[in-house]
This record gives C-alpha cells, sequence and structure tokens, in this order.
C-alpha cells in the first residue's frame, strides 16, 4: 500500500507549551500572594484589586484553566497528531483555538481583578466570556473531531477517548453551570437559585475538577507514560475499565460538596456513595499507570520525565484516596470548611496536575527542538524542591485544618462554646507561614524549570513540522465477530454521544428531582426578597468574593448551632441567585450576623471594614477601605430588579421604578444611625449597602413561627 | 422542614433511580464481560500505538 508522507505541526504544540510555563508562574505567584495575606493581610496592599477576594479567583482560574488548560492542549495537540497518524485537522482552527484560549484567560484576568465575578468558585467569570469560552471549546472539538475522522490509524487509542470525554463533559458543565441572565455588560446573576444554584455549581464544581483537572491529565498519562518509559502501559484491559468507570461514577459525586447543608438528603447520600465507589476506578488507573513502571524502575532513577511522573500519579493516587474518606459524613463534619480541604486539593493541583504538567514540557520540548534537555540536573533539583514543596505545603494544612475543626467543636464542662472563633484562627497562623514556604519552593523549582527549558530551547533548533509517514486507512466491509467495544473504538462519534449519555446520566437524576421539588417547597413565608439597597450590598458582598473566606451555611452540628444560630433551612435561599454557602470558613460563618443572636451595631460593621483589627483584635481580614469611599451605582438598580424580576423573584410589578426611592430611605436610615455613633458618612456610599446586607442576613427565620412539641 | 417530604410529591422519582441503576449496570456487565473475554493479545497491537518509533 502506497505511504503516505504528511507532517505534524509542532508550533501549535510549542505555543501552548510556553502559555502553560507563563501562567503557570503567574498562576503560582498569584496564589503565592494570596497566601501570605492571610497572615499578613497588609500584603493586600489595601488596593481592591489585589485583596484576597478577587485574587484567590484569580490564582484558582489561572492555575486551572492557563495553566493545566494549556498544558492539556499542548500534550493533547502534540500526541492526537501522532496516535491519529495525522496532521491537525486545520492549523487556523488551531491558532483561533490558541488565541481565543489566551484573550479569554487575558479577560479573565482583568475582569476578576475588578471584581467582575459571577460569584460560583471556578465559574467566577461574566457572561460573555462564558460564551467567548463556549465558542472557542466548540473551535476546539471541531479541529480535534475534525483529525480523529481523518486519521491513518484503525483504533483509537486510550487516550483520545479521555480526550472526547472531556470535551463532551466539559461542554455539558459549562453550559449548564453558566446559565445567568445578564443585568449589564459584565454583571449577571445565575439562572439557580439556593439549594438548587449549590447542586449545580458543585455538580460543575466537583467535575470540573473530574473533566478538566483529571481526565485529559489521564489520557496524558497513558500516552507519554508509555513513552517515556518505552514501555506500553501495563493493562490495556485496565484502561478501558477505568476509562468507562471513571467517567460514569465521577458526575455523580458533586453533592459530596455540600454533606450537612440544606440539601436534599438523598442526593447528600447519592453524592457519598458515588464517591466511595470512585476509588476503584482512580485506584485502577493509579495501578496501572505506576505498574507500567514494572521493571523499569531503575530508568525513574535517571530520567526526570519518570521522576515527576511517579510522583504525580502517587499524588493521584493519593487525593483520589482522600476524595472518597473526605465524602464520608463524619469525616466532613472535621474537614469541611477548613483547610484541609485546601491541602486536599493542592495535593492534586501540585502533586498530580502540576507534576504531569512539568514532565511533558521536559519531554516535548526536547523532542521538538531536536535536542535533549539542557540540563538533567537542574531538572532533578526542581524535582525535589517541587516534592519536598509539596510536603511542607500541604502537612501543615492537613494539621490546621484538624486542629481549627477541633477546637470550633469543643465545648467546656459547663455547656459552653470553649473558644471563640478567633482564637481558632490566630492559633494556626504558624500553619499558614509554613504553608507559604512550601509554596515557595515549588514556585522556585518552577523558575529552575523555566531558565532549562530557556537553556534546552538556546541549544536546539525547533522543528516547526515534523515529518511522518503512514498508510492511509482502508474502509473495512465486515466487522463479524467483534465485540461492540471494539467497534465503538473505532467511531469517534459513537464514542462521543456513548460518553455524553453516561455522564449526562449522573447530572439528570441529581438535578430533576431538586428542580421539581422547587415547585413543591412551600418557601418560608417569613422569606422575603431583598431590599434594593439589600441586594446592591449583597453584589458588593459577592464583587469582593467574601465568599471565598464566609460561609453562609450553618449545619446541623450542636457547636454551630450555639455559635451561629439555628442551622440553615433550604426555603432561605430561595431568593439567592447566586448562592453564597461558601466552601471555606477563614473567618466566621456569616447566614445569620444579622439575626437578633449575633446582631452588631452598624457602627461596627463600619468600623470593621475599615479596619477590621480595630473591632476584632487578631484578626486576618483585610481593609476594605474603598468601600467606605466609592459611591454606590443605584443607576442598575432598576435593571436589577427588572433580572430578579424575571427569575421569579416577587417584586410588585413596576417596582424597578421606584426601588431607588426605598434604596435611598433605607441608606437614609443607616447613616442615621451610624452619626449617632459619631461616624459622618453621606448616605450613598457602598459601605452603607454592605452594612443593609449584612445586617439582613438570618433576620427573615426569626419571625418563622417555631414549631409546636406534642406529647402524646 | 425536610425536603424529602417534598419529594414523595414528585411523581416518577423511583422510576428513574431503578432506570439509571438498569442501564448503567447492563452497560457495565457488558464491558466487563466484553474485556475479560478478550484475548490479552488482541490488546496488545493498540497498547502499542503509542511506541511507534515514528511517533
Amino acid at each position: 500500500m502506497q505511504v503516505e508522507k504528511f507532517y505534524y505541526d509542532n508550533k501549535i504544540v510549542r505555543a501552548f507549551g510556553l502559555a502553560t510555563i507563563l501562567f503557570g508562574v503567574v498562576g503560582m505567584l498569584a496564589g503565592l500572594w494570596a497566601a501570605i495575606q492571610i497572615y499578613y493581610p497588609a500584603a493586600s496592599l489595601n488596593l481592591a484589586a489585589t485583596t484576597f477576594g478577587r485574587l484567590r479567583p484569580l490564582h484558582t482560574n489561572a492555575i486551572i484553566f492557563a495553566f493545566v488548560g494549556n498544558a492539556s492542549f499542548a500534550g493533547i495537540y502534540y500526541s492526537l497528531q501522532r496516535l491519529c497518524k495525522a496532521r491537525m485537522y486545520s492549523d487556523k482552527l488551531s491558532w483561533v483555538h490558541f488565541w481565543g484560549w489566551q484573550a479569554i484567560i487575558a479577560a479573565a484576568a482583568i475582569t476578576l481583578l475588578m471584581g467582575k465575578t459571577t460569584g460560583k468558585e471556578y465559574a467566577e467569570l461574566e457572561w460573555p466570556i462564558d460564551i467567548a469560552i463556549t465558542l472557542v471549546w466548540v473551535v476546539f472539538g471541531i479541529n480535534m473531531f475534525g483529525t480523529i475522522l481523518k486519521r491513518r490509524e484503525k483504533h483509537l487509542y486510550v487516550a483520545i477517548w479521555f480526550y472526547i470525554a472531556t470535551w463532551v463533559t466539559v461542554a455539558m458543565l459549562h453550559i449548564v453551570n453558566s446559565i445567568e441572565i445578564p443585568v449589564s455588560a459584565l454583571k449577571s446573576y445565575s439562572w439557580y437559585a439556593g439549594v438548587q444554584d449549590a447542586l449545580v455549581q458543585w455538580w460543575y464544581g466537583h467535575n470540573a475538577v473530574a473533566f478538566f483537572l483529571t481526565t485529559p491529565v489521564l489520557g496524558l498519562m497513558y500516552y507519554f507514560l508509555p513513552k517515556a518509559a518505552n514501555r506500553p502501559v501495563y493493562s490495556y484491559r485496565l484502561s478501558i475499565i477505568h476509562f468507562w468507570a471513571l467517567i460514569f461514577i465521577y458526575i455523580w459525586a458533586g453533592p459530596h460538596h455540600l454533606l450537612y447543608t440544606a440539601l436534599p438528603d438523598w442526593a447528600q447520600s447519592l453524592g457519598v456513595v458515588f464517591s466511595i465507589m470512585l476509588i476503584a476506578p482512580s485506584w485502577g488507573g493509579m495501578l496501572n499507570g505506576l505498574f507500567t513502571l514494572r521493571g523499569a524502575w531503575d530508568k525513574v532513577r535517571e530520567d526526570p520525565v519518570l521522576k515527576f511522573m511517579v510522583v504525580a500519579i502517587t499524588c493521584y493516587g493519593m487525593s483520589t484516596f482522600e476524595g472518597p474518606m473526605l465524602s464520608l459524613k463524619n469525616v466532613n463534619a472535621i474537614s469541611h470548611f477548613s483547610d484541609w480541604t485546601i491541602a486536599h486539593v493542592h495535593i492534586g493541583g501540585l502533586g498530580w496536575n502540576g507534576f504531569l504538567a512539568f514532565a511533558i514540557l521536559y519531554y516535548m520540548i526536547p523532542k521538538m527542538w531536536g535536542t535533549t534537555l539542557y540540563s538533567k540536573k537542574l531538572a532533578t533539583n526542581h524535582f525535589w524542591l517541587g516534592t519536598i514543596g509539596i510536603i511542607i505545603y500541604a502537612v501543615p494544612l492537613y494539621w490546621a485544618g484538624f486542629e481549627q475543626s477541633i477546637m470550633w467543636k469543643q465545648f467546656t464542662p459547663e455547656g459552653q462554646l470553649k473558644f471563640d472563633f478567633m482564637q481558632t484562627v490566630t492559633n494556626i497562623k504558624p500553619m499558614y507561614w509554613a504553608r507559604s514556604i512550601g509554596g515557595t519552593l515549588y514556585l522556585t523549582g518552577a523558575l529552575i524549570m523555566v531558565y532549562n527549558i530557556w537553556k534546552t530551547i538556546a541549544k536546539g533548533r525547533f522543528i516547526p513540522n515534523e515529518e511522518a509517514e503512514a498508510a492511509p486507512l482502508v474502509k473495512e466491509t465486515s466487522h463479524k465477530k467483534e465485540y461492540w467495544h471494539r467497534v465503538i473504538e473505532r467511531k469517534p462519534v459513537t464514542m462521543l454521544v456513548l460518553s455524553l449519555i453516561v455522564v449526562a446520566i449522573g447530572g439528570l437524576v441529581q438535578m430533576i428531582p431538586t428542580f421539581l421539588v422547587k415547585s413543591n417547597v412551600p418557601t418560608l413565608a417569613s422569606v422575603k426578597p431583598y431590599t434594593p439597597l439589600e441586594l446592591q450590598g449583597r453584589d458588593i458582598y459577592i464583587r469582593e468574593g467574601c465568599y471565598l473566606c464566609h460561609s453562609q451555611m450553618i449545619r446541623p452540628f450542636r457547636d454551630e448551632v450555639a455559635r451561629y444560630g439555628d442551622y440553615s433551612k433550604a426555603g432561605e435561599f430561595v431568593y439567592d441567585h447566586p448562592f453564597q454557602w461558601g466552601s471555606k470558613r477563614t473567618g466566621p460563618d456569616l447566614a445569620r450576623e444579622g439575626s437578633d443572636k449575633n446582631r452588631r451595631p452598624d457602627s461596627w460593621h463600619y468600623n470593621h471594614m475599615y479596619d477590621p483589627t480595630s473591632t476584632s483584635p487578631g484578626s486576618i481580614m483585610p481593609r476594605y477601605i474603598w468601600l467606605l469611599k466609592n459611591k454606590l451605582d443605584t443607576s442598575s438598580t432598576p435593571a436589577k430588579i427588572r433580572a430578579m424580576r424575571t427569575l421569579g423573584v416577587p417584586y410588585p410589578k413596576g417596582y424597578d421604578q421606584i426601588a431607588n426611592a426605598d434604596l435611598m430611605k433605607q441608606a437614609n436610615q443607616i447613616a442615621a444611625s451610624l452619626k449617632k455613633d459619631q461616624i459622618e458618612t453621606a448616605p450613598n456610599k457602598e459601605i452603607i449597602a454592605l452594612i443593609a446586607y449584612l445586617q439582613r442576613l438570618g433576620r427573615d427565620i426569626q419571625a418563622e413561627p417555631k414549631p409546636v412539641a406534642i406529647n402524646k | 422542614m425536610k425536603f424529602i417530604n417534598y419529594l414523595e410529591k414528585v411523581s416518577g422519582v423511583d422510576f428513574m433511580g431503578l432506570l439509571s441503576l438498569t442501564i448503567c449496570f447492563m452497560f457495565f456487565a457488558g464491558m466487563l464481560i466484553w474485556v475479560l473475554k478478550t484475548k490479552k493479545s488482541d490488546f496488545k497491537e493498540v497498547s502499542q500505538m503509542p511506541l511507534d518509533q515514528s511517533n
């Protein structure tokens, strides 16, 4: 048969690879800066843009979508061409994908620092960027499927299945979770409210981990590990089971982020059960990776690429064991809202994602420049700095999480809470210092890599188009005696549809009943929509990322009820677009901040925002000085009220036109109350709106009639 | 106030759970049977794909 000659496109791989390095360093710097602010709040520079609440989303988005995203694209463009024995379907689409993605990253960086956020973790980007992501993702999909369809290999190697599942599932997750109603060019409200919003968000959030940080990276593992070790994967059979079981089970596990919350019990239980089951495929994959190296461990000693891979896969195994454990309700009762979660995430992020990204960069770059790595020694130093960095990062945070959580729960023999919240914070400050040292080591390692790669590039000569030869694919007429799966393996579109069905089932089964429930939930009669001023204040709360350190979800535990008030009920959140339950308590819960039990004077909040240590000595909260100066933008009020009405919030018809009058009335009241405490401020400042919102939290439910116990 | 009470009013919730369990069980059973029945040698060719020297 005539052999065809063709060329692999290395230019696009180079572009994504270099972007990976750039955004990796930027993302890690943002992370380190945010980490330092936790024990040294003045590091925020007292500027809105660089304060933790805005820097943290920048860090997470940069690492997930810019660093790991670009690394995955680099690896996919490299391996897909070679596994399909074909150049990418369209160079033009490759570049639209590349520049589109980088433009999204730039837009994300700017808007996040401006405080433009939807307030949903890892989905913070506002609606125009969401649309851009969808379009670029479609371009990527067309390019990927085009390549697969014109391939010269009969079978689709297992790595490609992972790429296909990634594409289809991320598309589904992104679209469903991003349904929002625009209020202005860069502001929108989530279509969902309260419990439903929480369920959709964590279905998305968890599966962003699964299908953006895990499946594409597993695909890369299945290609680059055999390549680097020069031996086939330990068990191809296991890889098939790994694939189907993983994508099916993962999608169900989201509710484990919402244990003990107001989410219905059945959904929590489903999340727990599936999370436990996840150990099986995850560890199947990990063992498959590690066993691939059996008999080749001597190579690990020599080759930095394999070193990074071994630790990456080990970290994958550790996080995927820890994840299910954290999903057990009794463990979650301790870990949730604490630094334990942060430690867990970083074993996955620094270990699995970071190290695998470094491994493929160290593998691909010398190959594409037709040379060898400049210095194996430097790469080994990078490896050790990174590994030690991970340990010094994670261990103190595990300690901090466990210790703080235990302190939260302690009572004196008299039945009082033993520690106030501040004591539990100041106690773990040393752990926060240690964590940032670990992060610094890891970042230093990455900078060594930048130098090493720079020198490698300098000594090599880039091969933009790599020559290859292969026979074209001939169509087979008979597939007799073949099993159905063998047939699927050749059919990318069937694969796509099957993957979609498999992942859609989990989402549908969890969501449909929860949504149907909506019509059946008698909203608590006492729970009323926010006033216009409170709504504006809530948007400031979202803008400043308060939810990143404060939860609004009191779990039904003795200590939480004693500390914050009655546990949170589902019906309390029906007007919350988006929900603000949070996932971390660096500061205390705020769900009942305005209730009679917790209420503080308006002036307390005013002083607290100006300088938290003035009201709460030892506080690690940053100062929000600009809220005292900024004028509240009331021109947006009518559009916000209209949007909320569209979403079903029962403001009276035509209320949008008179809302600002009510807003000013309430603002004047707060300004007057501040004046009583010797604080002179104009009523049209942002701080007034924020105070209004904080003082509203947890008030409505107080009017709810208490259930009467009946003695039979 | 328990959510589960309202769920009882949603008809067909049980059916959805059972249906998805059945579909998934059958899919996984089918896949497992196939994977375990297939000879190792059949997988050998595919698993060699990344190692192709021209790649």
